[in-house]
């Protein structure tokens, strides 16, 4: 390797050595130092009763979006990938514009949909159906809806990728000997996709673990998850060692879970 | 035998899927109509005031120049490292390629509100040695965006490199071309489409990011997602409706015409 090749990949490096890992080793400083030197941050985010409950109510309300959008992804993908090509270029269209559209519009735009003078309370109260605006954001089913619409988009392109991958004539085999539509789904399709499955279950599950800002805007403060805890340690009743060891623990679950992903896909690359 | 097709229940729920997909965004379009000062669907008369309040108030201008000059320069300067760093991977093959290949991604895969706080301490520390790259100034928060966005620039720069010919850049330096002139009059070239490519892309991700954003500001580098979020947090001000109808008017026509241009080219290849 010669110096001038250096002066190409150098920079980058140089660059995310300076502005993220040793700023990163210092939050793990400020960690087991703040306010004071020891491991007691990580003792209280293991056992404050606060910090775990945010630790359950985050594990709960991902476990929750990763299933449901997993599920939705699935029949999207079937029909991106399997039918005709109206509906295909429907449905890819319906996946690409909230894709590219900000998580803060895309979150406004369930608060204009949920809230108490939102659309939906509108229409209800005008057909005379409910009195009482139904309460359905700043609670956890406001969370749980806007994360769905996030993460739909990115659990699709995997599981498309799977459905694509599948052959054909294993299909044919199948109702060539006499199987019914149903049992060509579940026993032949749904099985040679479960790679792409299991990787968008990590993928989207990954993802929903460091969410923020869906939470924060449709959560109202009410449902705090790990990420928004961490902004209020910092920002409004300040805690910095406690945000720091929060962080770490997070960075570490993270990847763990990558780890698993990546051994996930070299095993498919492998067979 | 004729290709396996959804039936009708898949079909029926992928519609409900994509239409609630969609719902959010068509939602914000009557509440930016409304005459009143809060979030709210309007019954009878409809006002443009909260467009004139775009124009006229003129922060919201403020806000988007700030995050077009921001978007900008950490366009240029990430795409110019992450070439320089895919191009140099790339020629090398080095031994730890993928060790340094992982270190160019973390902050892609690190969830959102770790490189929030990691970024936040080191613009901070650089705070107390100067007052250009720092804190809540625009210099800092490009520094910031480009950390983010540079990995997405390396993904697509590395995907545009793996489809060129090495027996190419082998030619060019058998017939005594020194490493710039590989690099300037062969490669970049070669890749123009992956470079055009992560410009538009990592100006995107940087037009719109908020998480990191969130952060590293308070009240002098306010980009207009920073002040969206300022309108969204407390008392929701459907200035953000006219703003959000604005940004989804654009990806819509965006996305629509290329989907168009798509179409056009397929069906002139088929007849």
């Amino acid at each position: 390797m010669t110096r001038r090749h250096m002066l190409l990949l150098g920079p980058l490096l140089l660059f995310l050595a300076a502005a993220y890992l040793i700023p990163f080793l210092g939050v793990m400083r400020w960690s087991v130092t703040l306010p004071e030197p020891g491991l007691h941050q990580y003792r209280a985010a293991l056992t404050d009763p606060l910090v775990q409950s945010v630790i359950w109510r985050t594990l709960r309300i991902c476990t929750m979006v990763t299933v449901i959008t997993v599920a939705a992804a699935y029949m999207l993908a079937l029909i991106w990938v399997r039918s005709g090509p109206v509906a295909r270029v429907l449905v890819e269209l319906c996946i690409l514009i909230p894709f590219w559209i900000s998580v803060l519009t895309r979150a406004f735009g369930w608060l204009a949909l949920l809230s108490n003078r939102g659309l939906v309370n509108s229409w209800l109260e005008a057909l005379g159906i409910i009195d009482l605006p139904l309460v359905m954001v700043r609670n956890e089913f406001g969370v749980v809806v806007g994360m769905v619409h996030f993460l739909i988009p990115f659990a699709v392109f995997p599981i498309a990728t799977a459905m694509r991958n599948v052959d054909e004539r294993v299909l044919m085999a199948a109702r060539s000997m006499g199987a019914s539509r149903a049992r060509i789904f579940w026993q032949v399709f749904v099985p040679m996709t479960r790679p792409g499955i299991l990787g968008a279950m990590l993928l989207v599950f990954v993802f929903s673990l460091g969410f923020f800002i869906t939470p924060a805007i449709l959560g109202g403060g009410r449902s705090v998850m790990v990420a928004e805890l961490i902004y209020l340690r910092l920002f409004q009743s300040p805690n910095w060692g406690l945000a720091a060891a929060m962080s770490v623990i997070l960075m570490a679950g993270v990847g763990l879970l990558i780890a698993l992903l990546l051994r996930q896909l070299g095993e498919r690359t492998a067979r | 035998m004729k290709r396996l097709q959804p039936g009708f229940p898949a079909r029926v729920i992928a519609a409900l899927l994509a239409l609630f997909l969609l719902m959010p965004l068509v939602a914000v379009i009557p509440v930016s109509f409304t005459p009143s000062r809060f979030l709210s669907i309007p019954s009878d008369e409809l006002s443009l005031r909260h467009y004139r309040a775009l124009i006229e108030n003129p922060l919201w201008a403020q806000g988007a120049w700030l995050s077009i000059r921001v978007g900008v320069v950490s366009a240029l300067v990430s795409t110019a490292l992450a070439a320089g760093f895919a191009i140099g991977i790339w020629m090398l093959r080095p031994r730890f390629a993928g060790l340094l290949m992982g270190l160019a991604l973390l902050p892609m895969v690190a969830p959102p509100v770790v490189s929030a706080l990691t970024l936040y301490f080191f613009l901070v520390t650089l705070s107390q040695f100067n007052d250009f790259i720092a804190y809540d100034r625009w210099a800092g928060v490009v520094m910031a965006h480009v950390v983010m966005v540079a990995p997405f620039a390396v993904v697509l720069i590395s995907v545009g490199l793996s489809q060129i010919d090495r027996r190419m850049d082998l030619a060019a330096r058998s017939m005594g071309a020194g490493l710039g002139t590989r690099v300037f009059r062969v490669i970049l070239p070669n890749i123009r489409f992956s470079l055009i490519l992560s410009l538009f892309l990592t100006f995107v991700l940087s037009w719109e990011e908020i998480a990191v954003t969130l952060f590293i500001t308070s009240i002098e580098a306010v980009t207009l997602p920073r002040l969206m979020w300022m309108g969204l947090r407390d008392n929701i001000d459907p200035a953000i409706a006219a703003i959000s109808v604005f940004l989804i008017v654009v990806v819509v026509l965006a996305i629509l015409g290329r989907t168009l241009w798509h179409i056009r080219t397929r069906t002139r290849e088929t007849s």
